[in-house]
């Protein structure tokens, strides 16, 4: 039984991955995204690592995905050709396509070499037996206690990692006046006045771009 | 299944989200494939950690969806910067930083 | 005071008075920088009389001393002394250069006055007085070197002194490099001796090499040779003569100084000072023989053609410089110093006259527009008197004297060297004949249009002024001759000097008259002591008819000059005509001008120009330089296509770096 759902969920992610490389409109893409996100919940699911999973759906596809959602509606994503999309116009053409192709072959190849050479019969075991409980491996309770006593330190820092992220998305996302629009009166950030004419962009340092 | 499996998974999708990262244009779909590498990679520790029987790999999963979504706050918010810009959304059109 | 102490002021004087006029050149009033320069020359001369008087009162055989100031290094067998010798030659040759550089030190006084160099000239001259005394003085071949070398570049600056006329800079630089050859020789040579006897001093060496040396061993030979060739540039003898005439380019006072009375005998003191050394090398010896005479008569009939003044007294004293060398290498070596102090005077004289008619004619030189000045410079005429019949042998002048002692000695010498005696007394006879036809072209005939202002009271100025050599026009700033020139009539420091001198080209015979008294040869003694060739002569009836001779040789020399260039000047001019190869050949300076231009110049530029074009262009400029510069060039493109700014390939890298790693861990098990 767990082995049939196995394979479903699998099969799933790697077609949500493959939708994500090849899909053109990077709205499909995100929406495989999504797809491969749940079916990697699921495979939590089977790992027995509960939290994980509902954590999964609940931030990664429920938060993070609808922030891609907003983001792609917002900029319109411009649809590559498919045919641009596989030769690949520009000087990073057909031969970047063939090298990635190449290049990530290679990483999988070696990749299964190590899952499939020595170590095959230190994963050749199911892992632990389940054994429900309040506090069993896998559980919230679980996980709690451990961020809380052992991983203390990393639960903060993570913490604080956020809320740079938010402020300094903020920031970025901050629309600035007269940088864009440069024809009426520039008007002068602070930034102007502590950096040195020419520097900047390298455009900007050559004159070709204000 | 036995955890090989689940760690055969994890190198597919890992790898093709290398490849997506090489191949696509638009900053957009390069930042999915980027989580898709993530995912990948917390596949992996999930699996390990059920390998082992303690949760250090399932924290750490945790904790890598918490720096996924920052990454994703912040490279979301450089492209809307651009495309405020009037700058082209086109990987290969962003390079200033050459030479 | 110690001998060698007395040396040492001699040295002191001139370098001092170099060094106050040259570093204070800007804050010395008027004429005070020659004032200093004469001073300083004067001192040294006193000094000099100062060496003599002590040098006397040793003993006879004690009479060659050492002093050393410093000890440069002693090093890879080199011991280099700054250490002279004061011994009779050197004492001899000081007094010579101090006593007639005073004398011209106080003529150029009032030559270059108002000139804009006027310090600069001074501190040249004074420096050249140093060199020349530094390399009589020497005590071991390396201050010789460096006095030699200073010499040579003394001269250099004085030649192109006025270093707006290219000609001028012409003349010094060709003067320069004709005298870097024989520098070369002489520093060769001396390595060629240094091998055997391993010391530099003077004394060590001439004590070594009659026990070092057996007789026609090739190094000696070799050496001797090579000293030669310092002495044959110095003294400017064929074939390295080519820079003395165009060395008149420098001022009067210069070619008095340098190219009559002391660089130029540099090269004869040279021999005689390594006599020793030439003794064990007879073959070097008849070589130098040979040069002298050659040079003696080569020059005696260019000087017969040629028009410029200055030209005809500088081809004059190559020629009288031929009898030293001659002198010399045949053993005649007090003779020879004789004949150099004599040739000191009245060459110094004729030129002091040169400058004074020149200023008469306001800086023309040549003798084709210059005529019947007697009138109107009676004391530069008579100057060129006195110094004329001192140069062509006539008794009781100096000349006479020297010059027949020196062919007396050659033709004692027996076998074939009685050619060169016949040589010699050919040169005299021309000699002769040259100088009086200088003498009577200027002097004698109609007054030109300049004796007949300077008659009328007004001295002649041009209203152009021209570079005498070619024509060109120039004016008369600093590196040009200033607008002022004199004649020695109106200039009483011109008439003091050229009195003295005077007065030497009479008298200075008397100190060795045959017979009489041998001054000279007895002063010398001490240091030719230990040669076999120093014995006086003995022959008297040749030593009668000798003098005869030379004194009807030159009397019929005047004659025939005053029949031609007094009486009848068609006579030059029909033979000119008849006789149009031999003139040409001689107006011409036998061609060795064009010749040395074939031989050594154009291969050289031709050498020269492939190594431009070829080697250095396309070896180390394209391949060495460029190659270089290119692989870097390319490196760091290649570096630089790197960082393109595609993202894309930043990440393409990173995965191969990825798979690098795994693939390195994937090996380790």
């Amino acid at each position: 039984m767990s082995a049939i759902l196995f394979f479903i969920a699998g099969f799933g992610a790697i077609a949500g991955a493959v939708g994500v490389v090849m899909l053109r409109d990077p709205f499909y893409a995100v929406l495989a995204l999504v797809g491969h996100l749940l079916s990697l919940a699921v495979l939590f699911l089977l790992l027995r690592a509960e939290f994980v999973a509902a954590v999964q759906v609940v931030v990664y596809a429920g938060a993070v995905m609808v922030l891609y959602v907003f983001v792609v509606a917002y900029i319109g994503g411009r649809e590559e050709p498919l045919g641009e999309l596989l030769r690949g116009r520009g000087p990073a053409g057909a031969q970047l396509r063939l090298g990635a192709a190449i290049l990530s072959g290679a990483l999988l190849v070696e990749l299964l070499i190590a899952l499939l050479g020595t170590g095959l019969k230190a994963i050749g075991g199911y892992g632990a037996a389940y054994a429900p409980g309040p506090r069993t491996f896998g559980t919230p309770a679980y996980i709690g206690q451990l961020l809380l006593t052992r991983f203390l330190l990393v639960f903060e820092a993570a913490s604080f990692l956020l809320t740079i992220a938010a402020v300094g998305a903020v920031v970025l996302a901050r629309r600035r006046g007269g940088i864009a629009e440069d024809v009426d009166g520039r008007k002068l950030t602070p930034l102007d006045l502590i950096r040195p004419q020419g520097t900047g962009t390298m455009a900007e340092g050559v004159g070709a771009r204000k | 299944m036995t955890i090989g499996w689940y760690l055969a998974v994890s190198a597919i999708v890992f790898c093709l989200g290398a490849a997506g990262v090489m191949v696509r244009r638009n900053p957009l779909v390069v930042l999915l494939c980027l989580e898709l590498m993530l995912n990948g990679a917390n596949l992996a520790l999930v699996a390990f950690s059920r390998m082992w029987g303690n949760g250090d790999g399932q924290i750490l999963a945790l904790v890598v969806m918490t720096v996924a979504a920052c990454e994703v706050c912040i490279g979301l918010g450089m492209i809307v910067a651009i495309h405020r810009r009037r700058l082209p959304i086109d990987v290969d059109e962003l390079r200033e930083l050459q030479g | 005071m110690a001998t060698t102490t007395w040396g040492w002021l001699v040295l002191l004087f001139p370098l001092l008075g170099t060094l106050i006029i040259a570093f204070g050149y800007r804050r010395l009033p008027g004429n005070w920088a020659g004032i200093i320069g004469t001073a300083a020359i004067g001192l040294a001369f006193v000094a000099a009389l100062g060496a003599l008087i002590s040098l006397q009162g040793h003993a006879s055989d004690h009479r060659e001393l050492t002093s050393s100031l410093w000890n440069y290094a002693n090093t890879v067998g080199v011991n280099a002394e700054v250490s002279i010798l004061v011994d009779p030659l050197s004492v001899f040759m000081i007094l010579i250069v101090s006593g007639i550089s005073s004398m011209i030190h106080l003529y150029s006084i009032s030559y270059l006055e108002e000139d804009r160099g006027f310090a600069r000239y001074f501190a040249y001259l004074n420096f050249f007085v140093f060199s020349m005394l530094l390399l009589v003085l020497a005590g071991n071949f390396l201050l010789l070197i460096v006095g030699w070398a200073f010499v040579g570049a003394a001269s250099y600056l004085l030649i192109s002194f006025w270093y707006r006329r290219t000609t001028a800079t012409r003349a010094g630089i060709k003067a320069f490099v004709v005298n870097v050859v024989g520098d070369a020789g002489l520093v060769l040579g001396t390595y060629f001796i240094f091998k055997h006897t391993h010391t530099l001093d003077f004394q060590g060496t001439f004590a070594a090499a009659p026990h070092v040396f057996h007789t026609v061993e090739a190094d000696i030979v070799a050496g001797c040779l090579l000293l030669l060739v310092g002495a044959i540039a110095k003294s400017a003898q064929i074939p390295l003569h080519t820079w003395l005439p165009d060395a008149m380019e420098g001022p009067t006072p210069v070619s008095a100084l340098i190219h009559a009375a002391t660089m130029v005998t540099a090269g004869v003191y040279l021999i005689a000072r390594m006599h020793v050394l030439f003794e064990l090398a007879p073959a070097a010896q008849d070589t130098g023989a040979v040069i002298g005479a050659s040079t003696l008569l080569i020059a005696a009939t260019i000087a017969l053609t040629q028009t410029d003044i200055k030209r005809v007294i500088a081809y004059s004293t190559m020629s009288q410089i031929g009898y030293m060398i001659m002198g010399e290498s045949v053993g005649a070596y007090a003779a020879g110093m004789f004949h150099l102090m004599t040739h000191a005077f009245f060459k110094a004289l004729l030129f002091m006259g040169a400058g004074s008619i020149i200023g008469a004619m306001g800086g023309e030189q040549s003798l084709q527009k210059m005529g019947g000045f007697r009138k109107a410079l009676p004391f530069t005429f008579a100057c060129f008197i006195i110094g004329g019949l001192a140069l062509s042998g006539i008794p009781p002048f100096s000349g006479f004297f020297s010059k027949d002692e020196i062919l007396l000695v050659t033709a004692e010498r027996g076998g074939w060297h009685w050619i060169l005696y016949v040589m010699g007394y050919i040169g005299a006879f021309l000699t002769a004949i040259y100088t009086f036809r200088m003498i009577f072209r200027a002097f004698y005939g109609d007054p030109v249009a300049e004796a007949q202002e300077l008659e009328a009271g007004h001295l002649h100025h041009a209203e152009v002024p021209r570079n005498p050599a070619n024509g060109e026009v120039e004016d008369t700033d600093v590196g040009f001759p200033g607008p002022h020139h004199t004649v020695a009539e109106r200039a009483l420091p011109m008439r003091v000097a050229m009195s003295v001198l005077a007065v030497g080209a009479i008298g200075a015979g008397l100190v060795q008259i045959p017979e009489v008294d041998s001054v000279i040869t007895n002063f010398l003694h001490p240091t030719f002591a230990g040669s076999p060739l120093y014995e006086p002569h003995t022959r008297d009836g040749l030593l009668i008819f000798g003098l005869c001779l030379g004194t009807a040789l030159g009397l019929t020399g005047i004659a025939i000059a005053y029949r031609i260039w007094v009486k009848q000047p068609s006579i030059a001019v029909r033979a000119r005509e008849r006789f149009a190869p031999l003139y040409e050949l001689s107006h011409n300076k036998w061609y060795f001008d064009e010749l040395i231009d074939y031989i050594v110049v154009r291969p050289a530029a031709a050498a020269g120009k492939f190594a431009q074009g070829t080697f250095e262009r396309v070896f180390v400029q394209d391949t060495l330089i460029g190659g270089s510069t290119g692989i870097v060039r390319a490196g760091s493109a290649a570096v630089r296509a790197v960082q393109s700014g595609f993202v894309r390939y930043y990440a393409a890298l990173l995965v191969l770096g990825v798979t690098g790693v795994a693939f390195y861990f994937l090996l380790q098990t």
